[in-house]
């Protein structure tokens, strides 16, 4: 009998753990449901070559925030890349060309790259990540002084100033730490 | 003891060595005719010659970005990155690829002066950059 209520009260208590990571999962923007793994998030950068190259200047932008026909045209055009010279050969461009097609917004389905999707035309290859629909009704309540008139900031654009998971594709409000001012709730 | 130390030593000095190897190869392929030269003085006062970049209007020299000092850290006009000196002895990692080192000069090179450096110019800038 003892052993009986233990076991039951074993059960019970991988459960509540079980859903309350679920609950955590969910909130870090990874969470599987019922037969079909979801990802709520783009995909991580995993590309040497991508992330050496272009994150010599900048944050490495997890390829699912754009689609495929925005970064064919955007390695397409590294000579005048937002008015800088980020020209590369050929077989590095070739290589991060395929690359970022193959895990590009269109192509590898997760929740925040089906919202980027949505806020685009089909037959508009945008190139700015940070003035993309969603990305604008995503920062519209916090005032430029904390971004643009942020010099440990200085732009939308510098992901990894405020977001500290943004490495990891993690972009949630609780990961926010704007500098010199701090977390940022809602 | 002693072979230890010397070991060390050479460790210690390795990073030296490979910028210093690099830039070698990389000027030795600038050179065109046997017996030119490059100096660090025609390197020098390129570094702060301004030039007037096409399509921002904007008076730009290498020293915009990098500053005038090679020792110092730079930081890019528009971006703000942070650029590490150009100073082969304050910054010896630098110019261990001649891949990368000819990736910049293309860029910047473009970038500044609206067209590519000569191969004169660059073993120039390079023989300035050892100098400091």
């Amino acid at each position: 009998m003892n052993k009986r209520i233990f076991a039951g009260a074993l059960i019970m208590a991988a459960s509540v753990s079980l859903s309350v990571s679920g609950i955590v999962f969910a909130d870090r923007d990874e969470y599987e449901r019922g037969l079909f793994k979801r990802t709520g998030t783009v995909p991580a950068v995993a590309n040497k070559l991508y992330a050496t190259e272009c994150g010599a200047c900048h944050f490495a932008y997890q390829p699912g925030w754009l689609p495929a026909r925005s970064w064919k045209k955007m390695v397409g055009e590294l000579d005048d890349h937002f008015g800088e010279n980020a020209e590369l050969d050929q077989e590095s461009r070739d290589a991060i060309t395929q690359y970022l097609v193959t895990e590009a917004a269109d192509v590898k389905p997760n929740r925040k790259s089906r919202k980027i999707l949505r806020s685009i035309r089909d037959t508009d290859a945008p190139q700015r990540i940070s003035t993309l629909r969603y990305m604008v009704s995503k920062h519209d309540e916090i005032p430029a002084r904390l971004i643009t008139g942020n010099a440990k900031v200085g732009s939308a654009a510098n992901c990894i100033a405020c977001h500290k998971g943004a490495s990891e594709g993690q972009f949630n409000e609780h990961g926010v730490n704007i500098p010199g001012y701090g977390p940022w709730e809602d | 003891m002693k072979i230890f130390t010397v070991v060390l030593l050479c460790i210690a000095a390795l990073p030296a060595q490979a910028s210093e190897t690099a830039i070698t190869q990389v000027q030795d392929s600038y050179r065109t005719e046997e017996g030119s030269a490059f100096a660090a003085t025609r390197g020098k006062s390129m570094w702060t010659q301004s030039f007037i970049q096409k399509k921002s209007g904007k008076q730009v020299s290498c020293a915009t970005c990098h500053t005038a000092d090679l020792k110092r850290a730079g930081s890019h006009i528009r971006t703000g990155k942070t650029i590490g000196p150009m100073a082969t002895t304050a910054n010896e990692e630098r110019f261990n690829d001649p891949a990368k080192i000819e990736k910049w000069f293309l860029r910047n090179c473009k970038w500044t002066l609206g067209r590519e450096c000569t191969a004169q110019e660059k073993g120039d800038f390079l023989s300035y950059f050892q100098s400091e």
